[in-house]
């Protein structure tokens, strides 16, 4: 599927100070019942959002009226564990279209690439740095910028570089996907499969 | 240049290089299971394409099934649907499909190595992060997300950037009651839940060269709980034995062309990993992990470390203990469970169930726990009984479910209750993992046990009698 180009980003942003932030917190395991991808968002962290019986829990960043934004701020190693893309889905159907944090786990990062989610990694000193900025003033924006490949803080103009390959950026600004990639080279596969060795 | 293991089987699957981007890699053999298909096959119908390669995909349920009264229609509206759903798509796209009741159903990353669909030197992939499982065999093989697995049965292929290289290498030999379990988690605690992202690991030694390939299996299962991709062993006699004449493993002049193939799958001498970690075999005793993440595990005698011994993230350390209800300095001996599981990818075949009948034989389940026992497969199952591990189950308060992934991660009704205790066979002790605030300890099937019949974390090895050397 085809997803939403991605250029400039500037908005306000969530933080979530919160180290090893796995998958299963950001959609547990009991919302991956669904065969199509829609409505995940809702179940965003549902278990750090919500009491079991339903009502928000008013101390999590998400039910705090003072956050907003497309930007997703996390602690290092965000997105370990499970490899389910629903993890993505969720953070994509809430309404983030980045993730920042110091430390990604491999699969999660992919999963939010292929999805039209950008993950990026900045220091550590500069995610402290985003998350005193948040603390400062929560409607404080940053700008992404994927052809620049930079981060802004634009209260203070600090910006770090962030690293992503030639080709992957490519499809994010323009909205492509690997299948269509894939599909284009099918003769070279076709050749290559007759003469696997398994 | 001289080539490690990962080195070989990674290039000889490159179809093309992308300029500053990914290698197209061919995948020899996809799984696919209910919960990480339905939206993939979906993309394909959008597409108007079908699967490249059907006999190259296997399907099965697992993650989404009852383990009692398999035989009855599926109770949860949205589970059936989700079963229904790869049924269908299965059907359509000419795949084989293994579903609930049939004779090789169980858990994808059990029924693989069992039908000898995982070979050496494959690149194998799943929607499912421990698909490192098959590395055991000295396959590539690892976890995708959805929008890949739609990749591999459009195209055979996925895009990857080529990992780094990492060895772990363990030498010396094993303590009594220590178990690969209790490796892995060992390694897991030392290098942390991140220590290995971004890495392909290799695992060395004499430890592994010695260890059953049931037991490798456990180990590459837990590599993606170091944050690895995948990790793999060198194929060895062990290896082809294992595999050798079983349903989907070449025959004949296959067996043979495939084995001059196999036999060049090992690191070369010389060969330079990107980063190299070495641990001793004698220094592991039986493990049990204490926090929300695989990496908080200690030695089952030790106690709960402090905070300020913690590198970085002390907050969240502190969130941790306060999700376990345990305090810094805590001993784990003696803590009270409520739930035993064995079972899941990691500890769900018939080696599991031999260690844990042979610690619970002659005595009795402790009353205050409740045990879900639940085989990988129904071939695990079949081997229990037929060897007598069930009458023993049986005769110790023990019964046995039907095969599924259970309450390793609660989709079905295997939940842990909030706020109890469970001492977990599975992979992994993340908050709610098994069922909303259900608080894990993760551990082998010898530790699993010991908890089992005296209902608190013990020592498995003050249960056992050992052979003086």
């Amino acid at each position: 599927m085809a997803y939403d180009k991605f250029r400039v980003l500037t908005t306000s942003a969530v933080p979530l100070p919160i180290e090893n932030v796995d998958t299963d917190q950001i959609i547990p395991a009991r919302f991956l019942k669904a065969t199509e991808r829609k409505g995940f968002g809702d179940n965003l962290f549902r278990d750090w959002r919500y009491n079991a019986d339903n009502t928000p829990k008013d101390q999590f960043v998400l039910n705090n009226p003072v956050y907003s934004g497309k930007i997703l701020v996390g602690g290092k190693n965000f997105g370990s564990g499970s490899s389910r893309e629903h993890a993505a889905w969720a953070i994509y159907d809430y309404g983030f279209r980045c993730v920042v944090s110091s430390f990604f786990a491999d699969i999660f990062r992919g999963n939010c690439m292929n999805i039209g989610v950008l993950p990026v990694q900045v220091s550590p000193n500069f995610l402290v740095k985003i998350f005193e900025a948040i603390e400062a003033d929560p409607n404080t924006e940053f700008e992404v910028n994927l052809p620049e490949q930079t981060f802004t803080i634009k209260s203070t103009g600090e910006k770090e570089s962030f690293e992503i390959n030639d080709y992957k950026k490519e499809n994010l600004l323009n909205g492509f996907d690997d299948i269509d990639y894939l599909l284009n080279i099918k003769p070279e596969i076709v050749l290559f499969e007759k003469d696997a060795p398994l | 240049m001289k080539k490690t293991l990962f080195d070989k089987v990674w290039d000889s699957h490159v179809v093309k290089k992308v300029l500053n981007g990914p290698d197209v890699l061919f995948i020899d053999r996809h799984l696919v299971h209910e919960v990480t298909s339905p939206v993939a096959f979906l993309g394909l119908k959008n597409r108007n394409i079908k699967v490249l390669y059907p006999e190259r995909t296997f399907a099965t349920a697992d993650h989404n099934t009852p383990t009692i009264n398999q035989h009855l229609p599926v109770k949860d509206p949205l589970s059936a649907n989700q079963l229904k759903a790869l049924e269908q798509n299965a059907k359509e796209h000419q795949i084989p499909y293994w579903g609930l009741g049939h004779e090789k159903n169980g858990i994808v990353h059990v029924i693989g190595p069992e039908n000898g669909i995982t070979l050496p030197g494959a690149t194998i992939v799943c929607g499912d992060s421990h698909t490192s499982t098959h590395g055991a065999f000295g396959a590539i093989a690892f976890g995708i997300g959805t929008s890949e697995v739609e990749m591999v049965l459009a195209s055979q292929c996925i895009m990857q950037p080529k990992p780094k290289s990492m060895r772990i290498s363990i030498n010396g030999k094993l303590n009594n009651a220590v178990t690969p379990k209790d490796v892995a988690l060992y390694i897991i605690s030392k290098l942390s839940t991140s220590g290995a992202t971004g890495y392909f690991v290799e695992y060395a030694g004499e430890v592994f060269k010695q260890m059953s390939m049931e037991g490798r299996m456990t180990v590459c299962n837990l590599s993606i709980e170091m944050g690895a991709r995948g990790g793999m062993i060198a194929p060895d006699e062990k290896t082809f034995h294992y595999i050798k004449n079983r349903e989907f493993t070449p025959k004949g002049e296959a067996w043979d062309k495939a084995m001059t193939y196999w036999e060049t799958l090992y690191t070369h001498e010389d060969a330079i990993f990107d980063h190299e970690v070495t641990f001793n075999g004698e220094d592991i005793e039986p493990m049990i992990t204490y926090g929300t993440n695989p990496g908080m595990g200690i030695g089952i005698s030790g106690g709960i470390p402090k905070s300020e011994s913690i590198q970085g993230g002390a907050a969240t350390y502190k969130k941790s203990l306060q999700y376990m209800n345990f305090e810094e300095g805590d001993n784990m001996l003696g803590k009270e469970i409520d739930f035993v599981f064995l079972g899941s990818c990691t500890n769900g075949r018939i080696e599991d169930f031999r260690a844990f009948a042979s610690l619970i034989k002659g005595r009795q389940k402790a009353k205050n726990v409740t045990a879900w026992l639940v085989p990988g497969s129904h071939k695990v199952e079949d081997a229990i009984k037929k060897e007598g591990l069930l009458d023993i189950l049986n005769e110790a308060g023990f019964e046995l479910r039907e095969p599924g992934c259970s309450a390793c991660l609660a989709m079905n009704d295997d939940k842990i209750p909030a706020g109890k205790y469970a001492v977990s066979t599975s992979n992994r002790n993340f908050e709610g993992r098994q069922g909303p605030g259900a608080r894990t300890l993760l551990a082998s099937p010898l530790v699993a046990a010991a908890a089992a019949v005296t209902g608190k974390v013990t020592d498995p090895r003050e249960l056992m009698v050992f052979e003086t050397a």
